[in-house]
């Protein structure tokens, strides 16, 4: 059994839809899932059935439309937390006695860095951190926060692409994925090694975890690897 | 990129590393390396540590002595025979020149845009080499070397301090994330061999660089000197490091064809012709000291002629007969090299004169099925049997005249290595040896 501690659960809700490319590429930054909703009346009927996990707001292109989905967020029972808002410089005006629509807001455009830190920060702040922070498995534990991989309470010394490995198969344990697979989600560039590049950086790892616990990851033949089936 | 330093970063502040050391290596091989303590890391990782080159061999220009030198994080590894209370770790190092092009002396920097050139055809260069070496009772070099052990090929002896220190290099190398194929008691007294898993040729490379420096650890802590001399004692076989190869294109074995009686692809046929073809021009580099040469004698299984063969271990290059339904692992064995290579420029030359074979579609001469240490000169010569060459004098002439060579070493390192070799050489001839000694001073 694989526990992932505070796993991603709920979609953040960003409006408008489409996301501009960069609130976008800041949020997966962040790590979040999010799902897009063009008009606040969807906020209500796309909402998926854990609820929410917070919001991101444009104001930028439509701000009468973005404040009105604010506050049916925050006229909710429980309201909608946190909220982050994202505004042009000659919006700021339009900020004041609005101070309970938002948790925080951005200046577009924005870095996506100052986003993405933004909604870690404010996500940590409402207590709500989202982002998976150690992988159990068995006896192989993964902090997520420091990069340290332990087997049996020994801490494992990988080098940067054996934890990316194996962080992305603990992960997903009990799935199958192919060598191309793992290349490109994983190394995600072309490698000198190839394919057979993972390989390679299986057996590094199965020598690393030690005989013992060499079978947390399983060869499945002619098709690629799986992580901890028999967990 | 970025979170590849971030990885490095954070695991030295978990885990309390006091020391990183920077690996480089010089152009005869030597291992070379300078300590910086977690506060340089950072700005090692982003900028880069300046050092001054002239010292080290090989690196000295007229102009500039300065050189910078850029860990790979990729290679980020703690190295685990350190006490606990003050963990160390290494990275490799690219070197660069001030201006940030990469620097003409960094053997790394030579292998990698080997690797580009074959990886640009198409193809990835995977190799797997058996390192061969010595214990001795101590590195004194004026008593003569004596052996730990009295055994044999595959000799299972019991309560040897041989065994028990070539059983926790193995150890420490797995620890290290090095797999280790086998590892085993070679022909020769006290002669021992660890053979590598394939790997792509710019890591094993590292690699062996790893396992030559833990096998001598191992055996320092043992009161005991590890050699990869080339030939350490007369009458025994002397420390190769055959080298099994294979080309991939994505995920299959360029070498493998089922449709060949032999299971040969044609592009095996060519970089095996290239092989043989450019045998004389690269020895230099795969066997690059005066002793090297005293290995490369019939007799000791080491090769002497420029050959090819199936199952043959007098040929240069063997392509060993691969288990039905193991397509995947069809190579060739380059038997010449030994283990006192510069791995790095060994690997590219090498890759070098395949590729060379498959660009100009190289004829593979016919297999050699005769022992050639049974064949007089003239059979050989009849039979158009090219010898390798016979002494460093002799490699050195051959590589001076190779364009493959210089144009894979860059002009850089080919031309300092030509001046240091034919250094060597020049070193070596005013020696009078205990041979003639012996021979000549009773009856002269």
């Amino acid at each position: 059994m694989t526990t992932v501690t505070s796993a991603p659960s709920a979609p953040v809700l960003c409006y408008p839809d489409p996301l501009p490319p960069e609130l976008a590429s800041a949020i997966d930054r962040a790590g979040y899932p999010w799902r897009a909703v063009d008009r606040p009346h969807a906020a209500a009927t796309d909402e998926p059935e854990d609820g929410w996990a917070g919001a991101m707001v444009s104001a930028v292109d439509d701000a009468q439309q973005a404040f009105a989905l604010c506050r049916a967020l925050r006229a909710r029972d429980v309201p909608l937390r946190p909220l982050l808002l994202v505004v042009r410089p000659d919006q700021l005006g339009d900020l004041a006695l609005r101070d309970d629509l938002f948790d925080d807001f951005c200046i577009a455009p924005a870095h996506p860095d100052e986003v993405a830190t933004r909604l870690a920060h404010l996500f940590v702040r409402t207590g709500r951190g989202l982002r998976p922070e150690l992988i159990e498995h068995g006896p192989l534990l993964l902090n997520l926060e420091t990069y340290q991989a332990a087997v049996a309470g020994r801490p494992l010394d990988l080098t940067f692409m054996e934890y990316e490995l194996l962080r992305f198969l603990a992960a997903r344990p009990g799935k199958v994925f192919t060598r191309e697979t793992l290349l490109s989600r994983v190394w995600g560039y072309e490698y000198y090694g190839g394919a057979r590049t993972v390989d390679v950086h299986v057996r590094r790892l199965r020598a690393k975890l030690g005989e013992e616990h060499a079978h947390l990851i399983e060869t499945v033949r002619s098709v690629g690897y799986r992580f901890g089936s028999l967990g | 990129m970025h979170s590849q330093q971030e990885y490095v970063l954070r695991t030295v502040e978990e885990r309390g590393i006091r020391f990183v050391q920077l690996w480089f290596t010089d152009v005869l091989g030597t291992p070379k390396t300078f300590s910086i303590t977690p506060a340089e890391l950072e700005n090692a990782l982003e900028e880069g540590m300046t050092f001054d080159g002239s010292a080290i061999d090989g690196f000295s220009r007229v102009q500039e002595s300065d050189v910078l030198a850029r860990p790979d994080p990729k290679t980020f590894q703690i190295l685990p025979w350190h006490a606990a209370e003050v963990p160390v770790a290494r990275v490799f190092c690219d070197l660069f020149n001030l201006d940030g092009t990469p620097f003409e002396g960094c053997p790394r920097h030579v292998l990698r845009r080997t690797l580009d050139r074959a990886r640009e055809r198409g193809f990835t260069f995977f190799v797997a080499p058996e390192i061969e070496y010595f214990y001795f009772a101590d590195a004194d070099p004026s008593k003569t070397p004596t052996g730990l052990d009295s055994g044999t090929y595959f000799e299972l002896t019991t309560g040897d301090v041989a065994d028990e220190i070539r059983r926790q290099s193995v150890l420490t190398l797995e620890e290290m994330g090095i797999p280790v194929e086998h590892a085993q008691h070679e022909d020769a007294p006290s002669q021992h061999e660890i053979d590598l898993r394939y790997t792509d040729a710019l890591t094993m490379a590292d690699t062996v660089m790893s396992v030559r420096l833990v096998v001598k650890e191992m055996a320092r802590r043992h009161g005991v000197h590890a050699s990869f001399m080339p030939k350490p004692l007369a009458g025994v076989q002397g420390s190769g490091m055959h080298t099994h190869m294979s080309l991939f294109e994505g995920d299959t074995n360029a070498f493998f064809d089922a449709g060949d009686p032999s299971q040969l692809s044609p592009v095996a046929r060519q970089f095996v012709a290239g092989l043989l073809h450019h045998a004389s021009e690269i020895t230099a580099v795969t066997n690059q000291w005066v002793n090297s040469y005293k290995r490369l004698v019939a007799g000791y299984e080491a090769p002497v002629h420029v050959s090819w063969a199936r199952n043959n271990r007098s040929a240069l290059v063997r392509v060993p007969v691969v288990k039905r339904g193991k397509a995947e692992s069809t190579r060739v064995e380059l038997r010449s090299p030994d283990s006192a290579c510069n791995p790095y420029l060994a690997f590219a030359v090498i890759l070098a004169a395949g590729m060379a074979g498959i660009e100009h579609d190289y004829e593979l001469p016919a297999e050699t099925t005769t022992n050639l240490y049974q064949l007089t000169p003239e059979e050989l010569a009849a039979d158009g049997v090219r010898p390798l060459p016979s002494s460093l004098i002799d490699a050195v002439t051959e590589m001076e005249r190779s364009e493959l060579v210089a144009d894979t070493l860059g002009e850089h390192v080919f031309e300092w290595f030509v001046r240091n070799k034919r250094a060597e050489w020049a070193a070596y001839k005013t020696h009078v040896s205990q041979f003639e000694l012996d021979r000549y001073l009773p009856v002269l």
